[in-house]
């Protein structure tokens, strides 16, 4: 299990700045993994025979570099947003969710059938009832490993992985005949879903539509959920010791399937935005199922990482590896290296990341003057 | 319908199963012996993927498929060494180190294809075949147990080879005690990380390998190549009880289903949504065994947990 670094403080209710601080303490060792990570990457854009310096400047111009970008890069961020605070809840209840894959199709697959059943639904309501949709369809495809785990001892690692699986033939299934666009050729997409459902873009002149103010939305509430609710703090107890909270009386198993609920419950969300936010307005399972879900449900994790395990810093985390992605194909439009490089970095920055953990936990008790209080104990 | 319950064609496809079967074979006997130690390596597919893109470019390259597939084995074993210090020496939490893994081979070998070769150019597979020469005299039989490359009697011979080595050599004394209780065996003097590391190396050199075999069954690379059979190799590894021989029941059975499937699909018995459900059953029976394995046999003790002299 992941190693928390929760102390007795954080149950206790009422302000306290050693909160606050815990995630910026630990910062210097994750900023160390990207930095790691970008020179692994300028090695790799040197072998390729390109400037590494006008690579990186590239990508950071196309993911910051004027209003359209930072919209591009706001909008590559939203599932990562998404997928990242479910990955926090679960993480945080000492729950690994890999199914993010499979939340994020069950998701986006019960938010399709919504807009097909109700199109004439007006779109002040039918949007926000095919976000829930999404929400209730990953949340379902969490909550079964869920539960599997909680009551039956199955290791959550291999059945999420499993739903992934399950999910990508069921999204397949689906598009190769229920769902398929009637009279066009077999392509595996829907038709065009409902107008009432489309994401309303944001004013501004850019692509940003609401599906970012929906990831803000959902990423306070984990964060009131976590940190601001005694549900969350008995998710939380469970990730920290679940025998002592057993033996306080806690019902392990519920939270436990919970945890794993609320995480698809998030991912689910992100597929409902992939669909309701892409330009085509469809389900396409054309190319399988990474290629609807852009690896959103992997990559979910690396932010969730990056941001501590708290849901507000893994939307920075998010809005900065949205930047990678954004980026990523100016990098390959200026120095002829594919984006692709910037998957292989996220990969390494995971790398990293998880293997200075023991370090990093090092570096937060320092921070915390905790370190004394551990040898004596 | 009836054409596809012809003898010709059940011989067909359950060869063609067994063929499919070695990648998932390779890799979760490989991963076995890792679990055994104590270490889960949740980035098989990426080693797989990494393994693949070797042997398809080296097989490009050099025109030999023999080549490639050593090429394969190669890149394994470094990946190997790396997931051992990442996991062994700095203790990195071992599923998430995994995607990590999973990403990085995604990732890379995307990049590799793109940047190196471009449009899929295909590759001539192995075709060392030793035992075809039975196949011609015995009829359907000997098409389905001598039809096959060299690779997939390798494939199925390492099954014993690795039973004998976990239950009857020292060196799987060794990977038992490391994987059961880390504490006891270095007590006795058994060198906890060495034998982890060299468990973790056999491991990725197969899922390299098992890449390999993929590509150059394949005779082709793209972009998630092993779309998924990486981490299914993983599932087949709980699946079998962490025991060579169920292991390799699982790998045939994901291996004839999907060849079943296929030509089911092929001769239009079935249309393309029932094949992805079809293709959806053996995920499906996995978490299924998974329920009743979890209930009736523990996994290594220590698995996941890594080894500290202080705790």
């Amino acid at each position: 299990m992941l190693k928390m670094t929760d102390n007795q403080q954080r149950f206790s209710s009422g302000f306290d700045i050693g909160r606050l601080l815990r995630p910026f303490a630990g910062l210097a060792v994750p900023a160390g993994a990207v930095i790691a990570a970008l020179a692994v990457g300028a090695i790799l854009l040197g072998v390729f025979g390109a400037n590494p310096l006008t690579g990186y400047r590239e990508l950071f111009t196309g993911a910051f570099g004027g209003p359209d970008e930072l919209a591009a890069t706001a909008l590559k961020s939203i599932p990562l947003m998404l997928v990242g605070v479910g990955i926090c809840i679960a993480f945080r209840t000492g729950v690994i969710n890999i199914g993010g894959e499979g939340q994020i199709i069950m998701g986006a697959i019960l938010a399709t059938l919504v807009a097909l059943a109700l199109p004439d639904v007006p779109r002040p309501i039918l949007v926000p009832l095919v976000m829930i949709a999404g929400g209730i369809g990953g949340g379902i495809w969490g909550a079964i490993p869920g539960a599997l785990k909680a009551y039956s001892g199955v290791n959550e690692i291999l059945s999420t992985i499993m739903m992934n699986i399950i999910a990508g033939f069921f999204m397949s299934f689906l598009l190769e005949d229920w769902l398929i666009e009637p009279g066009a050729i077999r392509i595996q997409q829907t038709k065009r879903l409902s107008h009432n459902a489309d994401l309303p873009i944001l004013p501004g002149g850019t692509r940003l539509h609401l599906g970012i103010v929906v990831a803000l939305i959902v990423a306070f509430l984990g964060y009131l959920l976590l940190f601001r609710s005694s549900l969350g703090m008995r998710l939380r107890a469970v990730g920290h010791n679940p025998h002592a909270s057993r033996a306080a009386g806690m019902k392990v198993e519920l939270s436990i399937t919970q945890a794993l609920a609320f995480s698809g419950a998030c991912a689910g969300i992100a597929g409902a935005v992939l669909v309701f936010g892409s330009e085509s307005h469809r389900l396409i399972g054309e190319g399988g199922p990474l290629a609807f879900t852009q690896s959103a449900g992997f990559n979910g994790i690396v932010t969730a990482l990056f941001g501590g395990l708290h849901p507000l810093f893994t939307v920075l985390s998010s809005y900065l590896f949205g930047g990678m992605l954004a980026g990523g194909i100016s990098l390959q439009r200026a120095v002829q290296v594919p984006q692709a490089l910037v998957i292989a970095l996220n990969g390494v920055v995971v790398v990293f990341v998880v293997g200075s953990l023991k370090l990093r936990t090092r570096v937060q008790r320092w921070a915390e003057g905790d370190i004394q209080m551990e040898d004596r104990a | 319908m009836n054409d596809f319950f012809t003898v010709a064609i059940i011989t067909a496809t359950l060869a063609s199963g067994i063929r499919l079967a070695v990648p998932f074979l390779l890799a979760a006997l490989g991963e076995a012996v890792g679990q055994r130690a104590g270490v889960l390596n949740l980035g098989v597919e990426g080693v797989m993927l990494i393994g693949a893109f070797a042997a398809y470019y080296t097989a490009l390259e050099s025109g030999s498929a023999a080549f490639g597939l050593l090429m394969g084995l190669v890149v394994g074993m470094v990946m190997g060494l790396i997931y051992a210090f990442i996991t062994v020496v700095m203790h990195a939490e071992q599923g998430i180190s995994g995607i990590g893994i999973y990403l990085f081979g995604l990732g890379f070998t995307d990049l590799l294809f793109q940047k190196q070769v471009g449009t899929p150019r295909p590759i001539s597979g192995l075709q060392t075949k030793p035992f075809d020469w039975l196949a011609d005299d015995t009829g359907r039989a000997g098409e389905l147990l001598f039809s096959h490359t060299i690779l997939t009697y390798v494939a199925f011979l390492l099954v014993p080879v690795i039973y004998f080595l976990i239950t009857r050599t020292t060196f799987g004394l060794n990977v038992r005690a490391v994987g059961e209780n880390p504490q006891a065996a270095d007590t006795l003097g058994v060198s906890v990380n060495g034998i982890r590391t060299a468990a973790i190396v056999i491991g990725n050199t197969m899922a390299g390998l098992a890449g390999a075999a993929l590509a150059l069954e394949i005779g082709i690379f793209q972009q998630n190549l092993t779309a998924g059979r990486g981490f299914i190799a993983i599932a087949l590894v709980y699946f079998g009880a962490w025991r060579p021989v169920g292991v390799m029941a699982g790998s045939l059975l994901f291996g004839i289903v999907s060849s079943t499937v296929l030509q089911l699909q092929v001769q239009d018995v079935i249309s393309g949504s029932v094949a992805s459900i079809a293709n959806m059953a053996p995920a499906v029976l996995t978490v299924i065994v998974l329920v009743v394995v979890s209930r009736r046999i523990g996994q290594p003790a220590a698995l996941t947990r890594p080894f500290t002299r202080d705790s």
